[in-house]
C-alpha cells in the first residue's frame, strides 16, 4: 500500500479533536453496555425475606459508580493506551531468547535453593510452612499436567480425577487393608496411572476441544462416584487418613517417636517440615523425570504430537502409545500428589476434587507458559500466594482468578515464561520464543 | 405404563430446555469451531435476570401474570444477549487467530468470572420463586397413578417449538441466516465475498444468549429455584445434547436435547437418582467416542 501524502498542518488539531470525540463516543457506548449488563444483577439485590419470599433492595449508587468507572476506564484506554504501550515497549525490550535463557539459568537453581531453605526460614511459622507445602503440591500437579497439556498438547480438563484417585487409593488402602503411607505411595501412583490409561483408551481418536470435554466428563464421573458410593468411600462425609510416619517412626512425643529416636526435643513443627520436604522431593522428582523424558524418543514424540498429529503419524510415530504414555505419566504424578494431599490433610472428601481444582491447575500451567517447568513453579507461587494475600476478599478472588485467566490468554498467550529450550540443538543450547514453537499449527488452521 | 408416560412428558419438558441451550453451543461451534464453555453460565445469568425482572415488575404493580411473564421474557432476552455479545467481544474476539486451545481456556476463565460475579452480586444462597403457573390436566388414570400434564410443561414445550420454528426460518430464509451459513462453511471465503464476519459472529452469540435466556426463564418457572451454579451442569448437558444431535445441526440440537432430557428422566425414574448426572456424562463420552458426528451431523474431514 502506498503511503498517502501527509495531511496539511492545519488539520492536525482537528484530527485530535475528532480523536477525542470518537473516544468519548466509544466510552459512552461502553458505559451504556455496562449499564445494561449491571442494571438488574448489580443494581438490585435479592434476598430471602423473613417470610421466605424474595425481597429486594436497590443499589443504584453502586451501579452508577461502576458505570462511571467503565466510562472513565474506556476513555483513558482509548486516549492513553497507545502512548502507554509505546512507552512500555521502549522501557521493556521484548525479551529475546538469549536474555531469557540466561535469566532462567540462574533463576531455576535459585528457586530450588529457596524452596529447600524455606523450613529453616519459617521453622516457627506453621502458617507459612503450610502455605509452602500447598504451593509445592500445586507445583507438582502443574508439572504433572504439563506433561499432558504442555508437552503432548492434549487439553485435560479432568486432571483432578487422578489427584482424587491417588488420594482415595491411599485413604481406602489405609482404612481397609491397613497399609502405611510408604507402601501406599507407589500404589497410589500406579492406580492413578491405570486411571489415566482407562481414560486414554477411549479418547484416542478425539482431538482438541472434544478431548477436553470428555476429560471433563471423566473428572466429574469420578467425583460423583466418590460422592455417591457411600458404603465404600464414605460419600460426602469423606474418609480420614492416618498421619505420615518418618519411614515407620511416628511424629509423636512417644518413646518410639521420631524425636525420641534421634534424640531431639519433640516439636509439632517436625511433622510439618517433614511433609514439606516430602512434597518438595516429589515435585523435584516429577520435574527431573519430565526433563529426562523430554530427551528420550518418547518425549520428542510427545512434542511432535503437540505440533501436528497428522505429520506425526506420517512419520511413523505410534500416536496411540504416545498419547497413552502422556496420559498415564501425567496421571501418575497427579496420583502421587493426591496421596501426599491425603496424608497432609488427614481427611479427604469429594469436596476437594471439583472442576474448580482442575481449572486452577490448568490455569497454573497456562499462566506459566505451557511446557515451561520454571514457569509452572512461578505461576503456582504467584497464584496460591495471591490467593492467600487476598484471603480477606474471599468472595472476589475467584472472580479475579477467572479474569486473570482470560487476560493472560489474550495478552500473554505464551505464559509468563515464554521461551523454550529446544530438545534438539546444533552447537549451543539456546532458548527460543515459544511463539515459534507452537505457531506451526495455527498459521494454517482454519476452523471448519 | 402410566408411570412411563409421565416420565416421557417430564423428559420432553426438560429436554426442551436443554435443546434451547444446545442451540447456542451448536451455532458457535459450527461457525468458529470453539466450545463456548461460558454458555451454560449465560443461561444462569438469563435465569437470574428473569427472576429479578419479575420481582421488579411485581413491585411496580404489573401483577397480571401473562403480561408480566411476557415482559420478563423480553427483558431477559435483551439483557442476556448483551452478556453474550460482551463475552464474545472481550474474551473470544481477540483470540480469533491465537493458538487452538486459547479460546477454550479463555472461555473457562469467562465461565468462572460469570459464576463468581453472580455469586458476589446476588449471594450464594438459592433463590426461590413461588410457582406462578399452576394447574394442568389429568390425561388418564390407571393403576392408582394419574398421568398429569401441567400448564407449565405445555408452556415450556410450546415456547420451545415456536422459537425453534422462528429460528429455523431465520437461518434458512433471512440475510443474517445466509451469512451465518456462509461463515459456517468457510470464514475466509465468507469474508472475501463481502460478509462482515465479525458482525455475523457477534450476532450468533447474541442469538444464542437470547435463546439461553428463554431457557433460563423456563428453568426458573419449571423448578422454582435458581442459584449461581446451575449453569455448569445444564451447560455440560446441553453441550452433550448438541454433540449427540450432531454439532452444527439445528434440528440435531433439539433432538439431542430431548434425548438427553429423556435419558436423564428415565435414568432417575428407573435406576438411581443419585447417578443421573453420571448417566449424562457417560452418554457424552460414549457419543463422542462412537458417534463423534452425532445423529444428524456431517462427518468432519480433516485436511492437511
Amino acid at each position: 500500500m502506498s503511503e498517502p501524502a501527509p495531511p496539511p498542518r492545519e488539520s492536525e488539531p482537528a484530527a485530535k479533536r475528532l480523536d477525542i470525540l470518537a473516544a468519548v463516543k466509544e466510552a459512552a457506548i461502553a458505559a451504556l453496555v455496562a449499564f445494561g449488563l449491571f442494571v438488574l444483577l448489580i443494581g438490585i439485590r435479592t434476598e430471602q425475606g423473613p417470610t421466605g419470599a424474595l425481597v429486594f433492595t436497590t443499589r443504584f449508587t453502586l451501579l452508577a459508580e461502576i458505570v462511571a468507572a467503565v466510562f472513565v476506564g474506556s476513555l483513558l484506554r482509548s486516549l492513553l493506551w497507545a502512548r502507554a504501550a509505546a512507552l512500555l515497549a521502549r522501557l521493556l525490550p521484548r525479551s529475546d531468547g538469549a536474555i531469557a535463557a540466561n535469566v532462567s539459568r540462574f533463576l531455576a537453581p535459585a528457586f530450588v535453593a529457596f524452596a529447600l531453605v524455606v523450613p529453616i526460614l519459617f521453622y516457627r511459622n506453621s502458617y507459612a510452612l503450610g502455605l509452602a507445602s500447598l504451593i509445592a503440591t500445586y507445583t507438582m500437579l502443574g508439572f504433572g499436567l504439563n506433561i499432558v497439556v504442555g508437552l503432548a498438547g492434549l487439553l485435560d480438563l479432568g486432571y483432578v480425577a487422578f489427584y482424587a484417585v491417588g488420594a482415595y487409593s491411599y485413604a481406602l488402602l489405609a482404612q481397609y487393608v491397613g497399609l502405611s503411607f510408604w507402601s501406599c505411595l507407589p500404589l497410589a501412583g500406579i492406580f492413578a496411572a491405570f486411571a489415566g490409561l482407562l481414560l486414554g483408551f477411549p479418547v484416542l481418536r478425539l482431538r482438541g476441544d472434544y478431548l477436553a470435554i470428555v476429560t471433563l466428563g471423566f473428572g466429574e464421573i469420578i467425583r460423583l462416584i466418590l460422592l455417591n458410593w457411600q458404603n465404600f468411600t464414605g460419600g460426602p462425609n469423606g474418609v480420614s487418613t492416618p498421619h505420615p510416619t518418618f519411614f515407620g517412626l511416628p511424629f509423636t512425643a512417644a518413646d518410639d517417636g521420631f524425636a525420641a529416636t534421634f534424640g531431639l526435643a519433640y516439636a509439632p513443627a517436625q511433622r510439618a517440615v517433614f511433609l514439606y520436604y516430602l512434597i518438595v522431593a516429589l515435585a523435584l522428582l516429577t520435574n527431573w523425570v519430565t526433563l529426562r523424558l523430554r530427551r528420550l524418543p518418547i518425549g520428542r514424540a510427545w512434542e511432535a504430537l503437540r505440533e501436528d498429529e497428522i505429520a506425526c503419524r506420517a512419520l511413523g510415530i505410534n500416536t496411540t502409545s504416545t498419547k497413552l504414555t502422556a496420559f498415564s505419566m501425567g496421571a501418575m504424578f497427579g496420583g502421587l500428589a493426591g496421596a501426599f494431599f491425603a496424608t497432609r490433610q488427614g481427611f479427604i472428601s469429594p469436596e476437594s476434587f471439583t472442576f474448580g481444582e482442575s481449572a486452577l491447575v490448568l490455569a497454573i500451567v497456562v499462566l506459566g507458559g505451557m511446557g515451561s517447568q520454571l514457569g509452572v513453579a512461578i505461576a503456582a507461587t504467584v497464584m496460591l500466594g495471591g490467593f492467600e494475600l487476598f484471603r480477606e476478599f474471599e468472595q472476589y478472588r475467584m472472580l479475579v482468578f477467572g479474569a486473570a485467566m482470560v487476560a493472560i490468554v489474550i495478552y500473554r498467550p505464551r505464559g509468563l515464561v515464554s521461551t523454550r529450550t529446544p530438545s534438539v540443538f546444533l552447537h549451543q543450547r539456546k532458548a527460543v520464543p515459544a511463539a515459534i514453537v507452537q505457531d506451526a499449527r495455527t498459521g494454517v488452521e482454519t476452523p471448519t | 405404563m402410566e408411570y412411563f408416560v409421565q416420565q416421557l412428558i417430564n423428559g420432553i419438558t426438560l429436554g426442551s430446555i436443554y435443546g434451547l441451550i444446545a442451540i447456542g453451543y451448536t451455532m458457535v461451534y459450527g461457525i468458529i469451531g470453539m466450545i463456548n464453555f461460558a454458555h451454560g453460565d449465560i443461561f444462569m445469568v438469563g435465569a437470574f435476570t428473569a427472576l429479578i425482572a419479575f420481582l421488579v415488575l411485581v413491585a411496580v404493580g404489573v401483577t397480571a401474570v401473562p403480561l408480566a411473564l411476557f415482559l420478563v421474557l423480553l427483558v431477559a432476552m435483551a439483557l442476556t444477549s448483551l452478556y453474550g455479545w460482551t463475552v464474545e467481544r472481550i474474551a473470544y474476539r481477540p483470540l480469533r487467530h491465537s493458538f487452538r486451545l486459547a479460546p477454550l481456556i479463555s472461555a473457562i476463565g469467562m465461565s468462572i468470572v460469570l459464576q463468581n460475579y453472580v455469586q458476589v452480586a446476588q449471594g450464594a444462597r438459592v433463590k426461590p420463586l413461588p410457582p406462578l403457573i399452576r394447574g394442568g390436566y389429568t390425561l388418564f388414570e390407571g393403576n392408582d397413578f394419574a398421568v398429569r400434564l401441567s400448564n407449565i410443561q405445555i408452556i415450556v414445550v410450546v415456547t420451545t417449538l415456536i422459537l425453534m420454528a422462528g429460528f429455523s426460518f431465520m437461518v434458512a430464509r433471512t440475510r443474517l441466516g445466509r451469512n451465518m451459513r456462509a461463515c459456517e462453511q468457510d470464514l475466509k471465503m465468507a469474508a472475501l465475498v463481502g460478509i462482515d464476519v465479525d458482525r455475523t459472529i457477534s450476532l450468533t452469540f447474541v442469538i444464542g444468549a437470547a435463546l439461553a435466556a428463554v431457557a433460563g426463564l423456563m428453568f426458573l418457572l419449571y423448578y422454582g429455584v435458581v442459584d449461581f451454579f446451575i449453569g455448569f451442569l445444564a451447560g455440560v448437558k446441553a453441550f452433550t445434547a448438541a454433540v449427540l444431535g450432531g454439532i452444527g445441526s439445528l434440528p440435531g440440537a433439539m433432538l439431542g436435547g430431548i434425548l438427553i432430557g429423556l435419558i436423564e428422566t428415565m435414568w432417575s425414574a428407573y435406576f438411581s437418582i443419585e447417578y443421573k448426572d453420571v448417566a449424562a456424562f457417560a452418554v457424552l463420552i460414549i457419543v463422542l467416542i462412537f458417534l463423534p458426528t452425532g445423529i444428524l451431523g456431517r462427518p468432519e474431514v480433516e485436511k492437511v
